[in-house]
């Protein structure tokens, strides 16, 4: 296989002369997180037609804790509104306060994945033991995993902001927002699994 | 995502593109190069289908189970099934077509995202390989292509992870896909061109481009789920562990309903391409056909369950899904008023591609029927899980996307390759593939009506003579494919010169050298607002080369 990067670069050029360039990437961007979403539909529709159809599902059984996924949701909330401030940040040319905001940001990241092992070890159940276990760690580990991604991106986009002759500056945001509009749905997701999963 | 910067280099660099035909084997990026990677690739994948499907007809030429196990039988079912499906009609009708055309019909040098396309390709021939590979290592999966649990969990692990694992990958290239053709149609019309004024194969794109964003990633989710039933013995769809079958086919519904619309509206929208071409008139009732296909993406995210009326759904659910479904017969008839409006009083000419196309319309109508037919919930519980629905599926699958796969390869040969395909050879494919296809798949409804199930090996030996009827089919359609394979390696070589432009087409593809250069135009493209000007003063008299005309 010959991977031949002359063309690449011609032709990505003479799009970006015709069209905005930035601006059908997080088009691109948005249809990719409605695809994610629906797999979180599919997830959500599942276990609420369990929940309606199944009265034996267990869940009385086991009273979820709501401590400690009330701090996970105010951590990822919060989050969203340093991760902002890192991008006005950006806006206003202040590249070393953005890099604060965005470590606060990958922070609390990390912060939500510890309280959410946390909350897995003290669980009386396992994966297997039941389909209330099966679905309740499909839906939150899959979840997780995103926050994982979504934190690694974080730290990616920091460390392009702080490389000297920066990949990322108040010219080329694109990364940052691109990880940005990651963040927020992986934020607004959680929301709906936490009134879904806990609440209902 | 790339998150390079943008650099500023406008000097020409030299073109280091492999040339040649060597370059349909490397890792390019462009999306003409992509779009024959996607077909020839997706023909090879049928030409394997083919052959099992060729195995499962033998096998049913007598009714004991004499050629073959009873889980090969299974096997090479799921294999045929799911290679049809997810490695040929899906990525051909859409990854070929679309890619090839697509950034022509909008006015642009390439897709979007060139990297994300060809990574959506490249993706394709591993899954491929690995699915059929699981046949020889430990048996492949033999629940079908649906994959229904409680069978495909309890069945030998491996070969159903592999079948998972090779589809997830498989839909995953069909969402990148979809991203892209939706960025790039929406995002990179030339300046100047507005959205009613696109050819209407980037509606028809639009419209299977939302579908698969919206409806893929549930079927990815349902299969992870299932993956996680057999490997970690989760519950999901597990009766023992309190887990619910019926959710299985619910979720799995939600994304193969819409599927077949992933694989019969892109044939739409090349149909709508090729017929005014070749009838010299412009395509009847442009915003009708938008609006239709955006009503059948509507209709056909709602009506999953018609596929689940014997699985014990409560009949207000039954009601509404078959009201619903009903209903698609509307916008389809739209569609199919459309085109005969299209043909009709115009000057024809009788070649392979709009044989192929006027096949389809026929075998589609009949397909249709059946459709709605098995929409009424009676009926449905009459014939369900027989040979009915099997004949039903085919005529829109194979009468359908598959006839316009070929009508579209008559068609766009020239531009592909600058060489004419031989009209005599591509009639008598034609000609050979209408009769198999008829042979071979009218008889199964009554086969159907008359009880014999799907997927069986052995069969009541009353059904012997009809099943003996429809295999003899079956062996034409597979000879057919000897013309035609012959027909395109020899035109590529000694076939007649095509000229850029030997249909006299108003279609922006054809506005440049067959085949066209590297970025699709030597200077500015075009602009073209009125892709089907047939007909109108400036055009009277063009005449096709190449053609025999023959007013009707
Ligand atoms: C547009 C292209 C179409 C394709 C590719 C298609 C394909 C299929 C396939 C593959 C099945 C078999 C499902 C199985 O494995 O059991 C099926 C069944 C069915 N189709 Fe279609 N179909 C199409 C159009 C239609 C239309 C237009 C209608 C109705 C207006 C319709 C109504 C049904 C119904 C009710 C069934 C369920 C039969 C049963 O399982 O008992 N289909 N179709
Ligand atoms: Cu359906």
């Amino acid at each position: 296989m010959t991977i031949v990067s002359p063309l690449n670069e011609k032709s990505e050029q003479s799009i970006s002369q015709q069209n905005n360039h930035e601006d059908h990437r997080l088009f691109g961007l948005i249809a990719f997180l409605v695809a994610d979403g629906m797999t979180f539909a599919g997830f959500f529709a599942a276990y609420l037609t369990y929940k309606a159809v199944n009265p034996l599902l267990p869940d009385a059984i086991y009273e979820l804790e709501l401590p400690l996924p009330t701090l996970n949701t105010i951590l990822l909330l919060v989050s969203s509104a340093t991760f902002h401030r890192a991008g006005t940040a950006l806006g206003k040319k202040k590249n070393s306060q953005c890099q604060i905001w965005l470590l606060v940001t990958a922070g609390l990241g990390i912060a939500f994945l510890a309280s959410q092992m946390v909350e897995y070890f003290t669980l009386p159940f396992g994966l297997t033991d039941n389909l209330y276990a099966s679905t309740f760690y499909a839906l939150t580990g899959f979840h997780g995993l995103h926050v994982t991604l979504g934190t690694l991106m974080i730290l990616i986009v920091w460390w392009q902001a702080r490389s000297p002759g920066g990949r990322i500056s108040s010219e080329n945001k694109f990364p940052l927002e691109a990880a940005e509009v990651y963040w927020h749905f992986v934020d607004g997701i959680w929301v709906v699994l936490f009134i879904i999963l806990y609440l209902l | 995502m790339s998150f390079s910067i943008q650099q500023e280099n406008t000097q020409k660099e030299p073109n280091l593109q492999p040339t040649g035909w060597f370059r349909y084997f490397s890792f390019s990026l462009d999306h003409k190069v992509i779009g024959l990677q996607y077909l020839v690739c997706g023909f090879i994948f049928y030409l394997i289908g083919g052959s099992l499907a060729s195995a499962i007809r033998i096998e049913l030429v007598s009714p004991i189970s004499d050629f073959m196990p009873r889980e090969i039988y299974n096997q090479i079912l799921t294999l045929h099934g799911t290679i049809m499906i997810f490695l040929w009609i899906v990525p051909v009708v859409n990854g070929a077509f679309g890619n090839y055309l697509i950034p022509f019909y909008v006015g642009a040098r390439d897709m979007a995202f060139p990297r994300l396309n060809a990574v959506a390709f490249w993706l394709i021939p591993p899954a491929g390989l690995m699915l059929i590979s699981s046949y020889f290592i430990n048996g492949a999966a033999q629940s079908g292509w649906t994959a229904y649990p409680p069978l495909s969990i309890t069945t030998p692990a491996a070969g159903q992870i592999v079948w998972i694992i090779s589809v997830l990958l498989l839909g995953g290239s069909s969402i990148f896909g979809g991203i892209n053709f939706i960025a790039t149609i929406l995002k990179l019309r030339r300046p100047g061109l507005k959205l009613m004024q696109l050819p209407m194969y980037c509606w028809a794109m639009l419209g299977t481009s939302i579908l698969v964003v919206l409806s893929t990633p549930v079927l990815a989710g349902t299969l992870i789920l299932l993956s996680f039933d057999i490997v970690a013995h989760t519950g999901f769809f597990n009766p023992a562990l309190g887990g619910n079958v019926i959710v299985y086919q619910h979720l799995f519904w939600f994304y193969s309903h819409p599927a077949v619309y992933i694989m019969v509206l892109p044939a739409f929208g090349l149909v709508s391409e090729i017929l005014p071409i070749h009838s010299r008139k412009p395509l009847f009732g442009y915003t009708t056909m938008v609006y239709s296909i955006m009503g059948i993406v509507v209709l056909g995210l709602i009506v999953w369950a018609h596929h689940m009326f014997t699985s014990g759904t409560p009949p207000w659910m039954r009601l509404f899904f078959t009201i619903a479904t009903a209903f698609i017969a509307v916008p389809t008839g739209i569609k199919f008023f459309n085109w005969v409006a299209t043909l009709w009083g115009g000057r024809i000419s009788i070649n392979s591609a709009i044989l192929f196309s006027c096949g389809f319309i026929v075998n589609f109508v009949l397909g249709g029927i059946t459709g709605v037919a098995l929409a009424q919930v009676p009926f449905d519980v009459h014939v369900h899980d027989t040979y009915f629905v099997v004949a039903h599926f085919h005529y829109i699958v194979y009468g359908g996307s598959v006839f316009v796969i070929f009508s579209s390869i008559y068609h766009w040969y020239p531009k592909f390759t600058g060489k004419m395909l031989n009209e005599k050879l591509g009639k008598l494919h034609f000609i050979i593939t209408f009769i198999g296809f008829n042979l071979c798949f009218a008889p199964q409804h009554w086969l159907g009506l008359n009880g014999m199930p799907r997927r069986v090996a052995e069969y009541d030996p009353q059904f012997a003579l009809v099943n003996q009827i429809s295999s003899i089919g079956a062996l034409l359609m597979a000879l057919s494919t000897l013309p035609f394979l012959f027909n395109v390696i020899y035109s590529a070589i000694k076939g007649e010169e095509a000229g850029d432009n030997p249909w006299q087409a108003l279609t922006p593809e054809w506005l440049t050298s067959s085949p066209p250069p590297v970025e699709n135009w030597v200077g500015e493209a075009p602009l073209v607002t009125k892709p089907y000007g047939y007909g109108e003063e400036e055009h009277k008299n063009d005449e096709p080369t190449n053609n025999e005309l023959q007013s009707l």
